[in-house]
C-alpha cells in the first residue's frame, strides 16, 4: 500500500483505494477494512464516515452530512484530520 | 441518532492498524493480520481466526528446494472436493475468518479454483491468489476475477531468468513475468514473493528492480524459514551472514527509495537475528491452516509435531476444530511454556517462538524455539548457521528439488 505524508488536495474527493474493501464484520460486530496482507479494525464510526467517501463527496460535503446526523458531535474537527490520516495510509485516495 | 461528542472522539479518532505479525514458513503463506490483543487469564472462548491458509493442493509445476510442503505430499485423489471447500469456506466465515490465502502447491492446477473463489466470496471472505504463475492466462484471470478473487501474490525465484528456472527446476521465468502483466491489466493489486536464499540473496537489488518493472504494490521478501523441504535442504539454503548483512544495507536503501510507492516487506532470517519469531501471532490465536485433505492445523507446518492428532474437516466442524481440538489447544496461550518462557518479558510478543521448530531442533515442542539467544539450545543454531556451505555437486548446492514420492501425484505436471 503507498503512504504519503503530502497534504490532502484542497478539492479531495476521498474514495477507498481498489485494494482496500470496506465491510462489516458479523462475527466482531465491527467495520473493518480488508486489504491484501492486512486486516484494519474500524472502531466507533470510522465505517460511517469511510462510507461517504464515494469519489463525489469532497470534504467539506462529508463534514456537513455528519453533521446533520450528529448534530452534537467534534465532526468538523475531528473528519478532516482522521481523512488524511486515512490518506497517509494509502487507504483513502 | 445522536452520539455524544465523547463517542464520536474514539469514532473517528481510534482506527487501529493492529500491530501486525508476518510469518512465513513460506513465500506461499506469508500473513498479515493484526494480533488479537487479548490477555484473558481463562477459559474464556480463544480469540475468533482472521486468517485462513487454503492449501488447495500439493501439485504444482515447480520444485522449488526451499518449499515448505511436507516431504510427503497429499495425491491428488485425497484432496478435498469442491463441496467440501465450499462447506470448509462458509465454516471458517462464520467463525471469523475474513481473509484466505489460497495457495497449494500450485492452486492453478485445481481445475474448480473459480468454484472455490466463488464460495469464499459468497460467505465474505477476501481472497488472495498465491502462484506460481504457471497456466494464469488472462480468460483463467478473468474468470477466477469475475469469481470475486480480489488480489494476486506471485513468486519469483531470481531475477536473473535462468538462475529463476534452475531454482524452480522448471522453465517459468517468462510465465511468471506474463502472469504479471495479465494481472496489472485486469487492475488486481500485485504482490511478488520471494524466498530468500544463499541462491539469490546476492541478487537483491534485481529482485526488488522486479516489482516496479512488473507493477507490483508489494514484495515480501522472506528469508527462508525451515520447515517440509527447506529443513530438508536446510544446508544448502543457509547463507552466510555476510550475505544477510549486505542484503539488510540493500532492504533499507531501497525502502527509502520506494517507500510510498511500493511495500517492502523484510521476513527475517530468524536462525541468524538471535530473536525468536512471533510465530502466526501465536498458536491457534490469528490463523489457521486447512491442507489439501482436509487436514486442520494452526500453521502449516504443525503436522511435523507428533501427537497433534490432527483433525480433519472431513470429521469435524471447524469451530470445534478451533475451540477444542488438542491440536489447536495444546500450545494457545502461555501455560504450555516452561522457564526460560514462561518468566519471559516477551512471552506475549513473540509467544515462545515457533513450536514446529522447536521440535525440529530439540525434539521437544515445549522447548523455547532455539532462535531465541536465550534459549538454552541456541547454540545447535549458531552451529548450523556457521556450517561451511556443502560442496555444489550435481545439483549446483540447491539439494533436493521438491518431488512427489513416485505414488503420490496422479495428475501429470503442469495441467491446469
Amino acid at each position: 500500500m503507498s503512504t504519503t505524508d503530502a497534504p490532502s488536495p484542497p478539492d479531495w474527493r476521498p474514495v477507498l483505494a481498489p485494494a482496500v474493501h470496506l465491510r462489516h464484520d458479523r462475527v466482531r460486530d465491527t467495520d473493518l477494512l480488508v486489504l491484501p496482507e492486512r486486516v484494519v479494525v474500524l472502531r466507533g464510526n470510522a465505517g460511517t464516515v469511510l462510507r461517504l467517501c464515494d469519489g463525489r463527496r469532497e470534504v467539506s460535503d462529508i463534514v456537513v452530512e455528519l453533521m446533520r446526523r450528529y448534530p452534537d458531535a467534534p465532526v468538523a474537527d475531528e473528519v478532516p484530520e482522521f481523512l488524511g490520516r486515512m490518506r497517509g495510509e494509502g487507504w483513502l485516495r | 441518532m445522536t452520539l455524544p461528542a465523547a463517542r464520536t472522539a474514539t469514532a473517528t479518532g481510534a482506527v487501529t492498524s493492529a500491530p501486525t505479525v508476518t510469518s512465513a514458513p513460506t513465500a506461499t503463506s506469508a500473513r498479515t493480520v493484526p494480533v488479537a490483543s487479548t490477555t484473558d487469564p481463562q477459559p474464556a472462548p480463544p480469540p475468533r481466526p482472521w486468517a485462513l491458509l487454503a492449501e488447495l493442493t500439493h501439485g504444482c509445476p515447480l520444485h522449488c528446494p526451499y518449499c515448505s510442503n511436507p516431504l510427503e505430499l497429499t495425491r491428488r485423489a485425497a484432496e478435498l472436493t469442491t463441496t467440501q471447500w465450499a462447506d470448509a469456506l462458509h465454516q471458517a466465515a462464520d467463525l471469523g475468518v475474513v481473509s484466505a490465502h489460497l495457495s497449494g502447491g500450485e492452486p492453478l492446477l485445481r481445475s474448480d479454483l473459480e468454484a472455490i473463489v466463488a464460495a469464499a466470496d459468497r460467505a465474505g471472505i477476501h481472497t488472495q491468489l498465491v502462484t506460481s504463475g504457471v497456466g494464469l492466462s488472462r480468460a483463467r484471470l478473468d474468470r477466477l476475477a469475475d469469481a470475486g478473487l480480489r488480489s494476486v501474490q506471485l513468486s519469483v525465484q531470481h531475477a536473473d531468468p535462468g538462475a529463476n528456472d534452475r531454482i524452480a527446476g522448471r522453465r517459468s521465468f517468462a510465465d511468471k513475468e506474463r502472469a504479471a502483466a495479465v494481472v496489472r491489466e485486469a487492475g488486481l493489486p500485485l504482490g511478488l514473493n520471494v524466498v530468500l536464499h544463499r541462491h539469490n540473496l546476492d541478487a537483491l537489488d534485481d529482485l526488488i528492480d522486479l516489482a516496479p518493472a512488473w507493477g507490483a504494490d508489494r514484495i515480501e521478501l522472506a528469508n527462508t524459514q525451515f520447515y517440509g523441504w527447506a529443513l530438508r535442504n536446510r544446508a544448502e539454503l543457509l547463507p552466510s551472514r555476510e550475505q544477510l548483512t549486505r542484503a539488510r544495507r540493500t532492504v533499507t536503501r531501497r525502502r527509502a527509495e520506494l517507500i510510498g510507492r511500493i511495500e517492502l516487506v523484510w521476513v527475517v532470517p530468524d536462525y541468524f537475528d538471535g530473536n525468536a519469531k512471533p510465530c502466526m501471532g501465536g498458536w491457534g490465536a490469528i490463523s489457521l491452516t486447512i491442507t489439501p485433505d482436509g487436514t486442520t492445523l494452526p500453521c502449516p507446518a504443525a503436522a511435523s509435531i507428533p501427537g497433534l492428532d490432527p483433525p480433519n474437516v472431513r470429521d469435524h466442524r471447524l469451530a470445534w476444530i478451533w475451540d477444542h481440538s488438542n491440536a489447536f489447544t495444546r500450545y494457545r496461550g502461555t501455560d504450555w511454556m516452561r522457564d526460560p518462557c514462561r518468566s519471559c518479558a516477551l512471552r506475549e510478543r513473540d509467544f515462545g517462538g515457533c513450536r514446529c521448530q522447536a521440535y525440529a531442533l530439540t525434539g521437544d515442542a515445549t522447548a523455547t524455539d532455539p532462535a531465541c539467544r536465550l534459549s538454552p539450545d541456541h547454540t545447535l543454531v549458531d552451529d548450523l548457521v556457521d556450517a561451511p556451505a556443502p560442496p555444489e555437486g550435481a545439483r549446483g548446492g540447491l539439494g533436493h528439488p521438491r518431488r512427489p514420492s513416485r505414488s503420490a501425484e496422479t495428475a501429470p505436471e503442469g495441467a491446469a
